[in-house]
């Protein structure tokens, strides 16, 4: 299942770190995040509930940069 | 600006401000420090508890802590209004490079100025105003003139011109008539058009272009791919050698029995860590694709990605699919040739174009439309369309008949040989033979300055084709193309595509532009699959790496150039940042680079490099 989520993000640096860290998640088969757009693009592992693994993403990336958000 | 930027810009002055305030008190000691403190952490306290946030979430090697660390240093030597200045200008970069990223955002919305804001629907009481994606299929909406079209439709009533350069980039109108397909994004300049909606906004050619557009970006490059790599090594590598220079070298003077100097070398630690700041290239290579993407889509192009764009710089072989592409896939008379010396071209072409204005078929079409208005004393009787032969008829009174060779041959007329190719209509009238008129697949007016245009670029130009080697080699040799393959079938075409593949030089290109109705397998196999025409046609925007939205050829040298412009920037931004900081680097090592040096080397080059990026965008005089 693949999804493109609109997100804030503050800095190129920043999209560039959460990409690394959500690609880590067992849930996520491949995450593209582009600080220009502003989105992010999700492969999501099969089977995986997207809600869950949404909240999932959105706490790693608070982690590393507490400004990301989903905007819708 | 958004409220961010301007908290941030408030926040900037006001540090400013102080610092330059602070400059005339005189004072020393604690007290000079608890003022300093004040616009210190004023502008920079973010940055600190966001390297913090960045310790603890063992995250640690960033900007903020690059910069946090940098500047604590400096307060610790004393060295107060450096510090402040250091995160003062950090703060500013930062402020730049979120402005620049808006505005470049900005300016790609601008030039693809397609989103329709309101979609006027016709119901019960009257025409009511309502957002594009509130109306649904079947429902009938009004465009006005000066209005764009918000959902792709069909006309109802009304006639009237449309500007789709917003789309295509082509700047002629388009005439629609009742029954026109219509595309959403495009003006409507002349009359009121009634539509019937056919699709929804979500699914319309407005909403699926800039969603291509803007997820372009998602597709990245492998230079963006490097650089982030890079930035991952880099950044820590930078730190380890900055606690190198501050440590190493003291202890060897200690070693060697002079005195070690710690608050120089922790002092040029520091400028090293300023100066290492990789977001000069973080920042404005995506930058530059983002530009590049966009300029192309306001000149009709869509690149579905980053990547694409990196290997259309890179592409050196292009292979075109003939019909649709290079020649406009409908006929035209190409030659006229009278028989006798006092029959005019234009006489010839009346008489045939009169005796087949009842038919149907598209060389009759073609025929009529090179002729033009008919004179009134042209009246036609009596026409008869012989299937496989051609037509008779009565014309001005006389016994009109054109066809091919076969019908000739009937009426007991022989035929000069035609050496021409095309479809060759011959006319006879009252059983004398009067001449022969060529039909052919004409090439579109781009199609030769296009092949020019990228043989130019050191392009190999390859021309594919089903048609037969006479009239493939006839159009080949008029557009310029030395390598044609004719008479292919369909999976022939596959082929020869996957033979050019492994033609190339390692790290090039193959690139196949075709009409995206019935190549998808061939635009599915070469490298870039470039689809022409694509406004309306789903399929081809599936397809195809890179969409042409208009049917000029002459866009995918333009793809092309703005392409290789966009990588030339890239390259630009990369060399001249690490040039920048490498020699910054030594010199801020040797200790002649002090704290300022060290802010150019970060804010400065990279405010340069997001200017340079920008550059991407102006897709003029390519």
């Amino acid at each position: 299942m693949e999804k493109t989520y609109k997100i804030e993000v503050d800095c190129a640096n920043c999209a560039a770190t959460i990409e690394r860290h959500v690609a880590k998640l067992k849930c996520v088969k491949e995450v593209t995040v582009s600080y220009v757009a502003q989105k992010m693009l999700v492969e999501y592992a099969p089977g995986v509930d997207e809600a869950e693994a949404k909240a999932e993403i959105l706490k790693t990336a608070l982690k590393v940069e507490p400004d990301f958000r989903f905007e819708d | 600006m958004s409220r961010e930027q301007k908290r941030s810009l408030l926040l900037i002055a006001a540090a400013a401000v102080l610092l330059i305030g602070l400059h005339f008190v005189p004072v020393t000691g604690w007290l000079k420090l608890v003022l300093y403190l004040i616009p210190y952490l004023l502008v920079g306290g973010e940055t600190l508890v966001d390297a913090c946030k960045g310790i603890y979430n063992r995250q640690p090697f960033d900007e903020n802590l690059l910069m946090a660390v940098a500047t604590i240093g400096a307060m610790v030597l004393g060295d107060y209004p450096e510090a402040v200045s250091v995160m003062l200008f950090y703060q500013i970069g930062e402020l730049f490079e979120s402005y620049a990223v808006g505005r470049s955002r900005k300016n790609i919305g601008d030039l693809m100025d397609i989103r329709p804001d309101y979609a006027n629907v016709e119901t019960a009481d009257g025409v009511t105003r309502v957002k594009p994606e509130q109306v649904a299929v079947g429902d009938t909406i009004v465009v006005k003139p000066g209005e764009r079209v918000p959902l792709d439709g069909t006309v109802l009533t009304g006639t009237s011109a449309l500007n789709m350069s917003a789309l295509t980039g082509e700047s002629a109108p388009v005439d629609v008539t009742e029954g026109s397909a219509v595309v959403s994004g495009s003006v409507n300049l002349s009359g009121v058009l009634r539509l019937r909606v056919e699709k929804v906004y979500a699914e319309s050619t407005v909403a699926r272009i800039l969603e291509l557009v803007e997820n372009s970006s998602l597709k990245k490059a492998h230079t963006e791919r490097f650089i982030t790599k890079f930035a991952r090594v880099y950044t820590p590598s930078v730190c380890g050698a900055a606690l190198a220079l501050a440590i190493l070298p003291p202890v060897v003077r200690l070693i060697m029995g002079i005195p070690a100097d710690w608050g120089e070398w922790v002092y040029r630690a520091l400028t090293f860590l300023v100066i290492s700041c990789p977001c000069a290239l973080v920042i404005s290579i995506p930058l530059s694709f983002f530009g590049g993407i966009g300029g192309a889509s306001a000149r009709g192009i869509l690149i579905k990605g980053s990547s694409y764009l990196e290997m259309l710089a890179k592409t050196d072989r292009v292979v075109f699919d003939k019909t649709g592409t290079l020649t406009r896939g409908t006929f035209a008379v190409t030659a006229v040739h009278p028989a006798q010396p006092e029959l005019s071209e234009q006489a010839l072409l009346r008489l045939a174009a009169a005796a087949e204005q009842f038919s149907d078929h598209p060389v009759s079409q073609s025929l009529r439309r090179a002729a033009g208005e008919l004179p009134a004393d042209l009246v036609t009787t009596d026409a008869k369309e012989l299937a496989g032969h051609g037509v008779t008829a009565q014309v001005g009174g006389r016994a009109v008949a054109a066809g091919n060779t076969k019908l000739m041959d009937t009426l007991g007329l022989t035929v000069p040989a035609v050496d021409e190719t095309g479809t060759v209509i011959h006319v006879a009238a009252d059983g004398a033979y009067l001449g022969y008129i060529v039909i052919s697949d004409e090439p579109k007016t781009g199609s030769r300055e296009a092949v020019a245009r990228l043989r130019a670029d050191g392009v190999r130009v390859v021309m594919l084709t089903g048609d037969r080697k006479s009239a493939a080699d006839a159009v080949a040799e008029e557009l310029g193309i030395a390598e044609v393959h004719s008479e292919l079938l369909p999976e022939d075409k596959v082929t020869q595509v996957e033979r050019l593949l492994g033609e190339g030089a390692p790290g090039k290109y193959l690139a196949f532009v075709g009409d995206g109705i019935n190549d998808a397998p061939v635009l599915a196999r070469a490298d870039l699959g470039a689809a022409m025409g694509g406004i309306g046609s789903d399929a081809a925007i599936e397809a195809a790496d890179i969409v042409l939205m208009d049917d000029d050829p002459r866009k995918l040298s333009l793809a092309m150039r703005i392409s290789r412009k966009t990588m030339r920037l890239v390259w630009q931004n990369i060399v001249f940042a690490l040039a920048v900081k490498a020699v910054c680097l030594v010199l801020g090592a040797l200790g002649i680079a002090n704290m300022w040096v060290a802010i150019f080397a970060d804010v400065g080059v990279m405010v340069l490099c997001v200017l340079n990026a920008a550059r991407a965008l102006n897709t003029k005089h390519l």
